[in-house]
Parts: structure tokens; sequence; C-alpha cells
């Protein structure tokens, strides 16, 4: 299935025309977001296929400046009439706003770099047949991985094709196509009077580019070691992340050391710049440009050309992620992190893909270096866990004890606590290997092996 | 239906093309979206944004497969073209459609329509949220506050002759308040919110930007939250969010067809204790969570959930009525047309009981006493789930004594419910925003004050 629309609606020249009909309803500066995908999605339960989707969708968003009042305006009406509707939208949203001084679209893009491999052919040419046997094949390989997986709750395929074009009174004029895709599952398992999930997942530019049996296998993994597991004791010790957990507090980070929430105070990052925020094994990126990351693209967007910044380096903060607006407020440059999920949506500041560089220790000698500690392979509650402001956390955990630095018994329904910066100065060592998760934006980790942190258990 | 988004013969020819090569039932969702909202940070107006969007999903359900394909616009032409995508997707003969026929619907009362309030009155608000929160006490460091208003037209139309729609407004406020002394920081969250017009705003909307600035403020005393096993009063109103996640989520057909529900299999068993009783409503007047119809265009209504203890119902939207051989109980919901509906709750509520606040925490020696949740998560296949608790307070010797911070709680659902020893004669509702595979709906949740006589407490202090 497939319901592409008319080549050629979205593209510069609608944005354009979008930037003129909001200075003609009297905006003194105007930027047009024109942004289309087409979507597929296929869901499989019990060998056969639950759901197949099949979508389009297009819009244009406006955001308008009058003087330095700013809105911002979006609709799926394309027509002229329409066009004229969502300017509109924008100019009155501009004339309720309060007057910010650091408010204007962005003076100039830097260089439009060159990033190929954004989009994957595998995407257009694999046939609805095709990514429905992808799916079928997650969820086989999970059933047959181990006989204590029982079932798979859901195995999903999804792909999308994005078309984005940006154009403002200013002189910015950008357009790019990307694509992605990924698949994952659910796994239970039962055995020992208990019953336990696990999540595969994995993710590319195309489905030529996933490995379905990887991912049931992960699935079934995950779900078969949690296997009886029990609550531990309530102790402080090491503890080692997967990439998936790790992910989770890199995405924690990201969030942190964006100049918007720093600037309202709402970090616990604020006011450290070029202080110690982290041990010297952690080492942070944003890099809206590795063809690998989801994230990337060749513009921000409000047009800006993406880059790699160094957030985290020899311990220290380097820098904090900026859009125009951030960067006006203190005489710093766009970092090209200006992000919008869509033509709903006005930029704001957001990590694009943040990336973890690897150390040196293998898997087996993390473990060996933690010696008696917590493998956490699952966190919950981050979102309501996490004290944006203070740092401050107390999130759900399962995973594995460590004992004589090996894995042991798994452990389930117990807390890990600490604040994100005294964590950052644990990270004693970054394991070798990374790996790319969907959680917490768009992350490259590798496992992270803390020195210390609180459990609590029974 | 005063608004009808596509006409009968369009509905018509697209439910009909849907099902010409086959397939059990085909249906069209019509939409139209608009919405405003801003925002106050740093006493600044801000974010303002406005926009309209209109599309249509196009769903045919044959041999258990849903066949989905949706569109931004309605134009015919596009329609139509999604009907045929999905009639391309079956192999098998044209099935005839019923004719439709209108079905009357009464959507909610809306007295004062936020789109005819001028946009300066919403602003005005939120200065208004911004100063009331400010004036707390010096110690307020920032006062972020937003304002939303959304418009939902819808028009469903299916293969079973059902022609009908709903006209849905829903507004809402909240602030998030930071207080700070020194290097602590502590925040405090507030909403108010309704399928109402802007009316809901008449009676004092201040107060919530003041509680959320008293939470942070009380929060800056907080010592370490306790750590372990013990008693815990769970407060009312958003206190219900616990109920919603551990209990509501695990009634949701789909999850307990697919055996991913620690409650499959187990209606008419005992779940709680006699005095605990739950409701899924969504005819509550004015209530967050209520719609005239569901998404699939069945009528809501209240269902109960546990009586007396006893589980007695599943929440079902279409398809996983029909093969539980049940009626819908009108929890076919969608975020969008961008979206498939399956069974999700409206307003879900643990029914008022007999206890007193003062009585429940009285008879307690050393607990804690959970006010409010900044959110949760539960697996429904396991039942374990943990919430971070924003506002807690250690309770000794039958008294509230002193702030905590951090608190998590953690446990498994089957454990907890059945746990629960006190319920409360106090009861009020409060919004929340309910996410569930990658969709986000509207929900009520209420209760009044609930005693979990053990739980896991994951706090700070080892």
């Amino acid at each position: 299935m497939n319901t592409r629309p008319a080549e050629g609606a979205i593209g510069l020249d609608l944005a354009s025309r979008a930037v003129e009909a909001a200075v003609a309803v009297g905006a003194g500066a105007a930027e047009a977001y024109a942004g289309e995908a087409t979507t597929r999605e296929a869901r499989v339960y019990g060998g056969a296929v639950e759901s197949l989707t099949a979508a389009s969708q297009r819009g244009v968003g406006v955001r308008a400046w009058i003087g330095t009042r700013v809105g911002y305006g979006f609709g799926t009406d394309l027509s002229p009439d329409g066009i004229g509707e969502i300017a509109a939208r924008a100019v009155g949203a501009a004339r309720v706003a309060d007057e910010d001084e650091f408010a204007g679209p962005p003076e100039s893009a830097g260089k439009m770099p060159e990033l190929a491999g954004l989009s994957d052919p595998s995407v257009g040419e694999w046939p609805t047949a095709r990514i429905v046997e992808l799916a079928l094949a997650v969820e086989s390989s999970a059933l047959k991985a181990d006989p204590r997986v029982v079932a798979v709750s859901q195995a999903v395929y999804f792909d999308s094709s994005d078309r984005v074009a940006i154009a403002s009174s200013t002189g910015m004029a950008g357009e790019f196509e990307a694509s992605s895709c990924y698949a994952y599952l659910q796994a239970l398992a039962e055995g020992e009077g208990s019953r336990e999930t696990g999540l595969g997942f994995g993710l590319a530019r195309g489905p030529a580019g996933l490995d379905p049996a990887a991912i049931g296998r992960e699935g079934a993994g995950r779900a078969t070691e949690m296997i009886g597991a029990s609550k531990p004791d309530s102790r402080s010790c090491p503890v080692v992340f997967d990439p998936t957990v790790a992910a989770s507090f890199v995405g924690v980070i990201g969030g942190a050391v964006g100049a918007d929430a720093v600037q309202r105070g709402r970090s616990p990052l604020a006011g450290r710049l070029g202080e110690e925020v982290a041990s010297e094994a952690f080492v942070l990126h944003d890099d809206g440009l590795v063809p690998e990351g989801i994230a990337s693209s060749p513009l921000d967007g409000e047009g800006v050309a993406r880059r790699r910044t160094a957030l985290i380096e020899t311990g220290r903060l380097k820098t904090y992620l900026h859009d125009t607006y951030t960067a006006r407020r203190e005489g710093a440059s766009s970092t090209g992190n200006a992000d919008r999920r869509g033509y709903r949506t006005q930029p704001s500041v957001s990590a694009s893909n943040l990336v973890v560089a690897p150390g040196s220790a293998g898997f087996e000698e993390l473990l060996r270096d933690a010696r008696d500690g917590v493998y956490i392979t699952d966190v919950t509650g981050l979102h309501s866990g996490v004290n944006p402001v203070s740092g401050v956390f107390s999130v759900g955990a399962s995973g594995r004890l460590i004992r004589d630095g090996e894995l042991a018994e798994p452990v389930r329904e117990f807390t890990i606590a600490s604040d994100l910066v005294s964590m950052l100065r644990a990270v004693q060592a970054a394991g070798a290997a990374s790996r790319w998760v969907p959680f917490g934006g768009s992350v490259s980790t590798p496992c992270l092996l803390i020195a210390e942190m609180a459990v609590s258990g029974s | 239906m005063s608004t009808e988004l596509i006409d009968a013969g369009l509905a018509a020819r697209v439910v009909a093309r849907a099902l010409s090569a086959g397939g059990e039932f085909a249906e069209v969702f019509a939409e139209r979206r608009s919405g405003l909202t801003m925002t106050i940070d740093e006493s600044r107006v801000e974010s303002v944004q406005s926009g309209a969007e209109e599309g249509a999903g196009v769903r045919v359900i044959g041999d258990g497969t849903t066949y989905f394909a949706h569109v931004d616009g309605l134009d015919p032409d596009d329609l139509e073209r999604a009907a045929s995508e999905v009639a391309g997707a079956l192999r098998g003969a044209h099935t005839e459609p019923r004719a439709l026929q209108a079905a009357a619907v009464s959507p909610q009362p809306i007295e004062q329509r936020p789109e005819d309030v001028p946009a300066e009155r919403k602003a005005a608000l939120l200065r208004e949220l911004d100063e009331r929160g400010r004036g707390e006490g010096g110690e307020v460091a920032q006062l972020r506050a937003s304002y939303g208003e959304a418009r939902r037209e819808v028009t469903v139309a299916n293969s079973d002759g059902l022609l009908t729609g709903d006209d849905r407004t829903r507004v809402r406020i909240g602030a998030h308040a930071v207080a700070r002394r020194g290097e602590r920081a502590e925040t405090g969250s507030e909403t108010l919110g309704g399928h109402r017009g802007f009316e809901l705003f008449d009676d004092d909307p201040g107060a919530i930007a003041a509680g959320a600035a008293r939470t942070a403020l009380t929060l800056l005393d907080a010592g370490a939250a306790p750590t372990g096993s013990m008693p815990v009063v769970v407060g009312g109103g958003f206190g219900g969010v616990l109920f919603h996640e551990m209990t509501g989520h695990g009634l949701e057909a789909d999850h307990v067809q697919k055996g991913a529900s620690v409650y499959a299999g187990r209606l008419g068993e005992t779940v709680a204790q006699p005095l605990l009783s739950a409701y899924d409503d969504g005819r509550l007047p004015g209530e967050w969570g209520s719609d005239a119809i569901d998404d699939e265009g069945t009528a809501t209504q209240k269902t109960l959930l546990i009586e007396d203890g006893r589980l007695s119902s599943y929440l079902y939207d279409r398809l996983r009525a029909e093969r539980d051989g049940v009626p819908s109980t009108g929890n076919g919901r969608r975020e969008s047309f961008r979206h498939l509906p399956i069974p999700r709750m409206t307003n879900t509520y643990i029914a008022p009981g007999e206890d007193t606040p003062q009585a429940m925490i009285g008879e307690v020696k050393r607990g804690f006493y959970a006010v409010s949740f900044g959110g949760g998560q539960v697996d429904p296949a396991t039942g374990d789930f943990v919430f971070g608790v924003s506002e807690g307070y250690l309770i000794e010797g039958g008294k509230v004594t002193r702030p905590c911070r951090g608190a998590t709680l953690v446990g498994n659902c089957r454990d907890a419910l059945a746990a629960i020893d006190a319920v409360g004669d106090d009861f009020w509702m409060k919004t929340g925003i309910c996410g569930k595979g990658g969709q986000h709906v509207p929900v009520g949740t209420g209760q009044g004050h609930v005693r979990i006589g053990s739980m896991t407490v994951g706090g700070t202090e080892l």
C-alpha cells in the first residue's frame, strides 16, 4: 500500500509562497517549513498480519515576526487560500506574544553541508509483502530462540520517507530528503512461576539495513534472562549500564545541555561551562552529520547548517547547544540545533544525535572491574523520576547481579538513585562497542561502568 | 450533527470502494482539528501557536487483519485514493455495505467557545497565573504556565450503516514552578482542564499556579525519602493515576486478548478488597476524558470495572468486542485521523469509599504519604510498575511529619491493588495525557485518598 501524493507539492516553491503570504499580511520577517512524509507500518501477531498502514502527511508551518514579537501558524490546506490562512494565523499569533529583543530569523545559514546516505532506496523498493515478511521474521526468530518464549505481544515494522523545504525572508533556502525505518518486538517469556517481557529493536535508513533475526533474538534474550528475578538487597555499589540504559540517561544529559533550559535556569548544568562535570572516561558529542544517526540532516529546523559539537571532553563541559534565539541571548553562534518534529511544531533547541565515545574495555572487562554490583538492562520512569532542574533522580530498574566480576542472577523491582553530575563524575569506564539506540532521542553509546550508585531493593 | 466534514454521498462512496475487494468491515473517519496554545515563561508571553489540520483515515478489516490508510486534507479524490489503497491489499470479492443512516449525537455542551474569546484575554490569563505563582514567595525562581484550546470535529461512517459525528472542545491550563534556595531546586506542577469552554476559567484559575508554587516551596524543606516496605497513603485526584496505570491498562481488551495482561481470564475473580469499586466513565459532563461518542462512533458509557473487589469488565473497542462476542464499551479511541482506534480509558476512577483521609493516616505508625506523581510506567504483561512521587511526606505516629524528595513507588499491580485497605470519602478528578502505542489521548483520573497496606518505597535514604 502506498498513499504517496502527487510529486512536486512540497518544495522550496511552496515554502517561498508561504513566506510571501506572511509578509503580505503584516509580518516584518517570516520563515516557512514545508514537510511531507510517506510512511508504512506492519504489525504482526501470532504469525498473521494484525494491521497494515499506509499514510501520507504534508503541511506547512510559518514563523512570523512583527518587530520583536514572534508567532507560529500551521496547517494542511496547501491551496492559495489555505496558505494565506496559515500565514494569517502566524501573524495573529505574533500580535499576542510579548516583545522579546532576541527574537528574529537566522541571518545566515552557513554553507549547506554535503550529506550522503540519508536516503536508502530499499524503503521505496521493498513492496508491502516484503516488509510483512520482515516483521514476521522478527516474531518467529524470538519464538524459535528459546522454548520459554511463549508469545510475542507485538512485532512492528515502520518506515518513513521525508522531504523538507525551508525558506525565509532573510534569504535562507534549503531542502533535503531522508528515509528511516525501525522494527521492534516485545517478547513474553515464562518460567519458574514468573512472566517477563523483553524488547528487541533495530533501526536503519531502510529495511535492507535491518537484521530481523537479531532483533527477535534480542527480545527473547532480554525476556528469558529475567526469569526468576528477585529483589536485590539495598546498598551502594558499582553499576554497569547496558547501551539502552546508558542512552536513556544520555538523552537526559542532552536536554540539560540545551541552552534554552540553561538560560531559563532549568538545567543542572546551568552556570557550569568549563567546569569539571564528568570523569575523563565520559566523552560526549552532538553530531548532526553522522550518516548512521537518524537525526542527521544537512540543515536544522530553521535552515542552519548541522555540525559536530563537543559537549563534554576531558571531563569538562565545553558548550551548550544553541539555536538562533538562544545564541543571540548570549552573543554566541547557533550550533545548528534548532529541532522540529515536522510542520506542526515550531523550532526549539534539542540535541541531534548524541554520541558517547567508546572506550577500550570489553564487556567482560567492565564486569571484572565492577566486581560486585548490578548490570542494569532496563530503567523505567525516567521522565517522572528525574528532577530536570536539580538532576536528582530515582528510577525503577531491572537487570542482573554482578558477582566476582561475572553476571549472576536476575534482579527486578528496585530503584537506582543519584544525581546526573555525580553519576557522570563516577563514570569509571566506557565499553569498546557502541550501539545506536532510539531512546532519549538518537543516541550512540557503549556500556558504561559507574563506580558507585544507590540501589534500593529490599 | 450541525457540521458534517464529508457529505453522506462521499462517505458512502469511500466505504463502498474500501470494500471493493472484500473485507468484513470498512470505515472512514474524517476530522478537522484546530487549536491555539501559548506559554508564559520569564514573565513573557511566548510560543503563541495556532493551527488547523484536516484529514481522514480509512480502514478495512478482513480475516482478522486491519488495513489502514490516512491522508492529510479532505479532498474527495484523496479519500477515494486512500480507500483504493486499502482495498488493493485484499484479494476477495466485493462486499456490499449497508446504506448509511445518520445517527443523532448530542456533543458535550460548551458555554463559551474559546475561539470566540480574544487571544489577549488568554494572554492576560497567563499573566494572572504568573503573578499568582510568583506571589507565593521570594524563593519562587521560575514560573512557567501554559494555555491550550483544541477543537476536534469528527465524522464517522462505516459499512454497518452508521453515520455519526461529534464536536469536541477542550481547554487546559498548567503551571510549573521552580523554587530555589542556594544549590537546591524543587519543582511543583498543577493543571486544570476539561471538555469545556473558556467558562472553565471563571472561578479562580490562578489557584493552580499558587498551588504549584506552594508545592515547590514545601519541597525546599524536604529531606531524604524513606526506603523499604511500608503503608502508603495515596492522595486524591491525580493520585488516581496509580489505579489508571497499574490496573486500568491491564483491563484494556487488546492487552487482555493477547494474554499480555495480569487480568486476562480473571473476570469475576476477586482482585481487590470488598471496599473497592472502580469505573471508567466517558460521559461525565465536562470532564477532560469525556466525549459523546468514541472514535468509532459508539456512544460512550459508564462501565463498572471492579465491583466490591471483583473484576467485572474489560474495556473494549469494536474489533476486540467482536472477538469476545460482547458489545463495545465505547472505548475505541484514537489520537487523530492518523491513528487506528484501540481500547483506551476515558475517565477512570476509584469510587468514593467511607474512610476519611485523617483516619487512614492516623492509623499508620510509620509510612509514606504520596500526594502527587510525576508520572509512572507499568508493564501490563507482568504487572510491574514504577511511579515517581513528585510530592510526598513521611507519616510517623499517625501524623504527616515532613516532606520527602526523590521517592519512587515500585511494585506489582496485583499485590498493590489487593493491598488497598482504605478508600476515602473525599473525591475529585484531575486531567492527564495518556500515551499508549505512540498515541496520546486526554484522560481523567480520580479517587479520594486511598491507603495501600504495604508497598515498596524506593527512597534516597539507605
